[in-house]
């Protein structure tokens, strides 16, 4: 008689954990596969010397970050001020800027206006740079060891916290590793 | 005011005209561009495939797909490609592993467990049925006696 009610309080405790776990989880945040893995190769022109190109291999031997951004996105806007601050507090810190499916005029006035914590920009201008880097919706970051391996997604805009709990503790922690 | 309005409702038409459309060699490319796309789950929006987004990166991997398809790249080659970049999550039929486990043989068990209680309920309910001694089936013959003897 007892487990009789027993066994459905039960299954609907189980339900009730599961729910509450599923309610706690962020679909929109899918886990990068990229990471343990080689980033993806491109060789793209630069954002202000269109001549000239870039390419992650030109990084073999340097621990650099991947944001990927556009002036069309408002979270990027609101990333940028925490990264122009990083990018003046850090100047050791190779931060690359990946400009994704933007006009490279627009890109470049975003820059003048709001600052550039760049070392280099980067321009997809069709996105198929970004496509490879699994990238689906800007603002993106990505931690790039010494081999050239892929090591953190940050994927949505960074801010204080994240920058500091994560991102340096990382850099410092990758720059200490071998080549 | 209504010419206006006109206005925005002729330029929301072009804005839904803007699905572009490929040229295949074949006709089975062509298939296979439409179940591979179908198959796809389009981040930005997860619950559309990549066939029915509007969104931009649907768009993007809807070109890849067709790129890779005239390159002569196998289904295989191009699931592996999505995979690679955007996990299992990418695929709208998820692939049977120790992750997903649960996932496939979640129906099955929960069907398993429903039946065994159904199954356990019926059994119980043959046996009260059985249960009924001779005193209380001579009981139940008076009172089914009396009721009708009393309704006449």
């Amino acid at each position: 008689m007892k487990l009789r009610f027993i066994l459905p309080l039960g299954a609907f405790l189980v339900m009730v954990i599961f729910l509450a776990i599923g309610l706690k989880l962020d679909p929109h945040e899918v886990p990068s596969p990229l990471i343990g893995k080689p980033a993806p190769a491109f060789t793209l022109p630069q954002l202000h010397e269109p001549q000239k190109t870039f390419s992650p291999a030109d990084m073999k031997g340097k621990v650099w970050l991947l944001n990927v951004w556009a002036s069309w996105c408002a979270s990027c806007r609101q990333e940028h001020v925490y990264f122009t601050e990083f990018a003046r507090a850090n100047p050791n810190v190779n931060l690359m800027g990946l400009n994704y499916k933007d006009e490279s005029d627009a890109a470049m006035q975003w820059l003048a206006r709001l600052g550039n914590p760049y070392k280099i920009s980067i321009a997809d201008k069709d996105g198929m740079a970004g496509l490879d880097w699994g990238v689906y919706g800007v603002p993106e970051t990505f931690v790039i060891d010494k081999k050239g391996i892929v090591r953190h997604k940050q994927t949505g805009p960074v801010d204080v916290m994240i920058l500091q709990t994560v991102i340096t503790p990382l850099i410092e922690k990758l720059n200490a590793e071998g080549e | 005011m209504k010419k206006l309005l006109f206005c925005f409702f002729l330029l929301s038409q072009s804005v839904y005209a803007e699905i572009e459309v490929y040229q295949f060699k074949t006709p089975e490319l062509e298939l296979r561009y439409q179940t591979l796309t179908e198959e796809l789950r389009c981040l930005v929006c997860q619950n559309q495939n990549i066939a029915d987004s509007h969104a931009e990166l649907a768009q993007d991997l809807r070109r890849k797909v067709y790129e890779m398809l005239n390159r002569g790249e196998t289904n295989p080659q191009i699931i592996d490609y999505m995979t690679e970049r955007y996990g299992d999550f990418v695929l709208y039929r998820p692939p049977f592993n120790m992750k997903t486990l649960i996932l496939w043989l979640a129906p099955i068990l929960t069907l398993l467990i429903g039946g065994i209680g159904f199954w356990s309920l019926l059994k119980r309910r043959d046996n009260s049925n059985e249960r009924l001694s001779d005193s209380e089936r001579a009981r139940l013959d008076k009172l089914l006696h009396t009721k009708k003897s009393d309704s006449k």
